[in-house]
This record gives structure tokens, sequence and C-alpha cells, in this order.
């Protein structure tokens, strides 16, 4: 008999218990909805992850001490180990260090006019904004000379201008930092969330000098130290480098006392993070796909053990084992393939779903559709050949003599 | 050319179930021929329906010979069995053994559906052709459940003689009808004998073998009887007399 011929039989024995049918179904719908939505949403993830790295700069080694370390030199009243002239050494002794810049790091209260915004402030040399790519969106950014002068100028975020002047443009204007007037030069270009989740608007920008002597004080000074390297590859290298060079510069440490990172160090945490999401994601999906294709198969064989007088019939008037054999198996796959169909329709409503309330940009790749219908179909044949080979095995008279 | 359609030799089925053997046919010897009207009798327990599946290649003997139209039937494997009962035969049961939720015409189709040679685009005139002949054609898109036991079996014989076998056996096919109906089926396959059919049925009832033009009796597994009906009755005649003497048949 023709295959044809074979595939309008099947389908029409599963057009007759169209519940039972759709019942059969659900579990390979829900698999691999599960697979296509968790595969888009999961690349959702990733790629917001890469734009966090990349909105950092290019090619960043960022350098700081490890305190848990050095807490024995702390309580000695050593303090911090980097200074300024790391950064010099850094800056000047280094092949493959395009731009270097110190980094203070503390917080304060802003003040324009009667309004009040407490926020983080930086302590940057000018190259500090080659490194970050940043740009400003009003105004600019302020030069090496406000650093060498200690200019009392300052860049502000999106955030920090949004909330001290609303409307107003703030360039020109004169904030007040801890009571300090500075100059706004500019507002940066909002970068959005960092990889760690903070937002890299809420902040104001002033040269390191100006931040140094006028802000901080003698207070305990939190610095670290931002380098660009010239290239990807160099990334490694001078990481390296700049560790040796500290080692050398503070005499009796040891490598542990220093954290020199990198963003593709960042990257790789990032990505093996959202890996181990993608990958329990999947298993999960598996195992629904897996739990489906048993209920293929159990159905499968309650619909044999049901129609062994149909098939004890059909036998009698011509059908061979091979013939009872793939009716069942394409029984089994027009479901397991119906299912994964409707599964990719589910998978991509809740991917939409999900990527309009996260305003991501979530896309369904063919490549997920692929796997999937390969999976269900191959869950199809893998679960159906047992309930298949049952019916096909059977004997004519005892099937046909069957109550 | 020979005029036989079959021929059996020493044919015997044994049933063993655990220790017992249960000796259902024992050495039947039979012959016959192209054009037969053959009514098997017997009683109950008798083997006329194993002799009946082994005719009908529904099963295979523990011993003997079957010969069908020269064919070794007996040393066939299960796919040649397969294409014979496709090709060759048409079996009608007693509980007519339609598919459920299956109109008629799909029911006849069903042996086309499963023919290797057999195009699929005609089948359905060839079902409709087959309703037509046991005179159930206006039936063709009902279902078995909404059709009474007399057309369910004209359904059935459709479909046995939907693929042009020479050779209809039937197993009791009026065990579950009433005498009008009985004589309507019996009508049917005088109708196919006149036509050149070789038919062979089981019954248990006299009057129904009276239509059958030779009558082969069983009795533990043996042919105990084999003879000529010189006389059989005619079929749509008894029907035309019927209507009168309705309740007293
Ligand atoms: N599958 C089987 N397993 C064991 N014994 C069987 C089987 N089928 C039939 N028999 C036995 O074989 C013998 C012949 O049975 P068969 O069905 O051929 O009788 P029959 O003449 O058709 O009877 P009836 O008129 O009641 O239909 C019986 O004794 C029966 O019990
Ligand atoms: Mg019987």
């Amino acid at each position: 008999m023709s295959l044809l011929g074979i595939i309008r039989i099947a389908l029409k024995s599963l057009t007759r218990n169209k519940t039972r049918t759709f019942l059969t179904m659900l579990g390979i719908i829900i698999g691999v909805a599960a697979v296509i939505a968790m595969l888009a949403i999961g690349q959702g993830a990733q790629k917001i992850v890469e734009d966090q790295v990349n909105s950092m700069g290019t090619n960043v080694i960022m350098v700081y001490s490890n305190f848990s370390q050095s807490a024995v030199r702390q309580a000695a009243g050593g303090g911090n180990l980097l200074t300024i002239q790391d950064a010099e050494a850094i800056r000047d002794q280094l092949d493959g260090v395009l731009y270097t810049s110190p980094v203070y790091n503390s917080w304060g209260q802003l003040k324009y006019e009667s309004k009040n915004w407490r926020t983080g402030i930086m302590g940057v040399d000018a190259d500090y904004f080659f490194i970050r790519d940043m740009q400003t969106s009003a105004g600019e950014l302020f030069y090496r000379s406000d650093v060498e002068n200690g200019a009392k100028v300052c860049v502000i975020g999106k955030t920090v201008a949004d909330n001290l002047f609303g409307d107003i443009n703030p360039v020109g204007k004169i904030i007040r930092i801890r009571n300090i007037p500075f100059t706004v030069t500019g507002v940066l270009t909002a970068k959005g969330q960092s990889v760690m989740g903070n937002d890299q608007d809420d902040a104001v920008i002033a040269p390191y000098t100006t931040v140094y002597q006028r802000l901080l004080g003698h207070r305990w000074r939190n610095m670290m130290i931002m380098v660009s390297a010239v290239s990807r590859d160099a990334i490694h290298i001078v990481q390296q480098d700049i560790m040796d060079l500290l080692q050398a510069r503070h005499r009796g440490t040891t490598s542990e006392e220093f954290v020199v990172s990198s963003q593709t160090d960042l990257a790789e945490t990032a990505n093996s993070v959202s890996h181990t999401m993608t990958i329990l994601l999947a298993s999960i999906a598996g195992i629904s796909l897996l739990v489906g294709g048993i209920g293929i198969m159990n159905i499968m064989l309650v619909s044999v053990t049901e129609r062994v007088k149909e098939i004890g019939i059909r036998m009698a008037v011509g059908a061979g084992k091979r013939d009872v054999l793939l009716q069942f198996i394409i029984e089994a796959m027009a479901i397991s393939i119906m299912g994964g169909i409707l599964g990719i329709l589910l998978g991509f409503g809740a991917a939409r779903v999900v990527s309009k309330i996260m305003d991501w940009n979530i896309a369904v790749t063919a490549w997920s559709i692929l796997l999937s219908v390969g999976f269900s179909m191959s869950i199809g044949i893998f679960f159906g050949w047992y309930p298949a080979k049952k019916a096909a095995n059977l004997n004519l008279i005892d099937a046909l003599r069957y109550e | 050319m020979t005029n036989t359609l079959l021929t059996t030799k020493s044919l015997s089925k044994t049933y063993i179930m655990g220790d017992i053997q249960v000796h259902a046919l024992r050495h039947v010897n039979l012959e016959v021929q192209k054009g037969d009207f053959i009514a098997i009798m017997g009683a109950s327990g008798s083997g006329k329906t194993t002799f009946m599946n082994l005719l009908g290649c529904l099963d295979k003997p523990s011993e003997g010979e079957y010969i069908l139209d020269d064919i070794p039937v007996h040393q066939m494997n299960e796919d040649d069995l397969t294409v014979i009962r496709n090709q060759k035969i048409g079996y009608v049961f007693q509980s007519f053994y339609l598919l459920p939720r299956t109109t008629a015409l799909e029911n006849v189709e069903l042996p086309l559906l499963y023919c290797r040679k057999c195009s699929l685009h005609d089948r359905h005139q060839k079902a409709i052709k087959a309703l037509e002949i046991v005179n159930i054609a206006d039936r063709a898109k009902h279902y078995p459940n909404q059709l009474s036991g007399g057309q369910q079996q004209r359904v059935a014989i459709a479909r046995a003689i939907v693929n042009d076998p020479s050779f209809i056996l039937a197993d009791e096919p009026t065990g579950n009808l009433d005498t009008r109906t009985s004589i309507e089926v019996m009508a049917v396959f005088q109708q196919l004998h006149a036509n050149g059919k070789t038919i062979v049925l089981v019954t248990h009832e006299p009057d129904i073998a009276q239509y059958a033009h030779r009558h082969i009796t069983f009795k533990d597994g043996r042919i105990i009887s084999d003879k000529l009906n010189t006389n059989p009755k005619h079929a749509t005649q008894d029907l035309l007399n019927l209507p009168q003497t309705d309740e007293e048949a």
C-alpha cells in the first residue's frame, strides 16, 4: 500500500478522536513552547549582558586593591595601596596601554538651587572618557587642562540632570557638590544599567585633582585605576604587565593584594552565568519534551489496546504488518509534529510577551524552530515505535476475537 | 487450465493449550471447483470456523497442504498471505466487523487502500460500484451504528467484493439476522454466484443451506458428508413470496 494511503488512514484515525489527540499533544506543545521561549529569552538575556559589557568601553582593564587581602596592612595604617603614581607608571611605562585614568569613588549630596540629589562622585582624568567611550548629549566634556589646574568643573549623568534640573539646560550652571560650587560643562549620553545592575547615569564626574583636593580631603580614599588596552588581543598581556609593575612598585606585596580584571573577564563570567541558565532552562524543556513523549507512548499503547479489533479487521482485508506499523508510527509522528507546530506558536507568543514586558529585543531563531521540530519528530518516532510494534505483531485471529 | 479453485490435502489444525491439545481440524481433504456454492454445516465446535480461517488465509494450518489457484498457500510467508487476503479472497464475518466511526463507503474502500497495485483515485467509484451490487449505495455516507444488521452485512459483503476476488468466504453471515434479512443476504450471494464467484459459507440453518448448491457437513474436525444440492432454492423468488407468509415462515 502506498505511503500516502497510510498517512490518510493515520490522520483519519486521529481526527476520529480529537480530544484525546489534543490531550496527547499537550505534553509536546508545552515542551516545544518551553524550548522556543527559553532559547529566545536566553538569547535576549545574553544580548543584554553583551550590550552592558560593551557599554563599559573598549578593551577596558580595571585595577584595584583587594581589601580582604591587605587588611593587615590597612590595620597598620597603610590604607589603599594604589597611588596616582601607580596610574602614571602604568600610563608611561607599559606598551599596549592606550589610556589610563585614576578613579576616585565617593558619595555626596548635590545641590542646585532648592533641589538636592545624592549620587556617586567620581574623580577621573580626562582620558577616562575615552576609556569608557563617553560622550555628551549636551555641552562638552572637561579637558586635560582642567585636570591639571584642578578646575571646579564637572559633567553629570542623565539621571542627575533629570533630578536636579528637570527641563532646564544644566550646561554652564553651577551646582554645589558637598557645598563646593562646580560648573557643569556637559551632560553625558545615557548608558543605562551596568552589568552589576546599577544605574550608570546616576553619577557626577569631576577632575580627580579637584575631587582629591576639595572633596576627599584627608578622608580614606577609595581609588582604582582604569586602563584601556590598544587592542582586544593585548588585554591579556597588559593585565599581566600591570600586575608585574604593581608588585615591583610595592615591594613585599603578593599578587593577591591587587585585582587586575578586564572587560573580557567580566563578559566571560556573565556569559557563563547566562550559559548555565540556558542549560538549566534547556534541561527543563528537555524533560518536559521527554514527559510529552512518554505521554504519547502511553496514549498510543492505550489506543492500540482499544483498537485491537480494528487492527484485526485491517489485517483481514489485507493490511500487512508493515502497514499497521507505519500507521501507528505516523499517528504518533503526526501528534508530535502537530504538537511541535502548536508549541512553536505558543513559545513564539510567550517570547513576545516577555519581550514586551521586559522591553528586550527577543528573536525566535530558525535554528530553535528546527531544533524543536526535529526533536519532537524524533520523539514521535522513538515513543511511537513500541506501541506500533505491538500493534503490528498482533495475531490476526486473536485480534479479531478480542473483546 | 483446470476448473479446480482449491485443494486441501490432510489439512489439520491443532490448538495447544497448556497440556491439552485441541484437534480442531483432522486431516481434511477437499476440492472446490470454480463456481461452486458450498454451505458448510455441522455442530458447534466441529471445526467449521477453523477451516474457514485456513481457507481465508487468516490462519496457518498445523499440518497438511492448501493449494489455492495453484499457489501452495501453506508454504507462503506472512507478506504473501497478506496479498492473497487482499486480492484473491473476500471474507464475510458473522458480526460484520465494520470499522466503527467510519462511513460505509470508507469501510468498503479499506481493501483498496491496502492494495499495492490499485490506484487510489478510482477507489470511490469502485467502492460505490460494490455498494450498488449489494443494493446499499444509498447508505454510503452512513456510519455502521446508523445501519441495521442486514444493511451492515451488505456493506461487509461490498467490502469483501470490492477488489473483485473470485473466492468469497462467509462464516455464518446470517447468524445475527432475522429470516427476511437472511434471505436478502442469501439473494446477494446467489447473485454473486451467478456472476461467477465461488462461494463457501457456514450456516447452522438448514433453510439457509438450501440456497447453496453443495452441502458439506463437519463433525469433530472431519468432513462426514459432501453432497450436491440438486434443487437449490432461489432467494429472490422466496423474497417475493415472503410478505404473504411473513410470520408463519
Ligand atoms: N484459538 C483457539 N484456541 C483453542 N481452541 C480453539 C481456538 N479456536 C477454536 N478452538 C477449538 O477448536 C474447536 C473448533 O472450533 P471452531 O470455532 O472451528 O468451531 P465451529 O464449528 O466454528 O463452532 P461454532 O458453530 O460454534 O462456530 C473447538 O473445540 C474450539 O474450542
Ligand atoms: Mg464458528
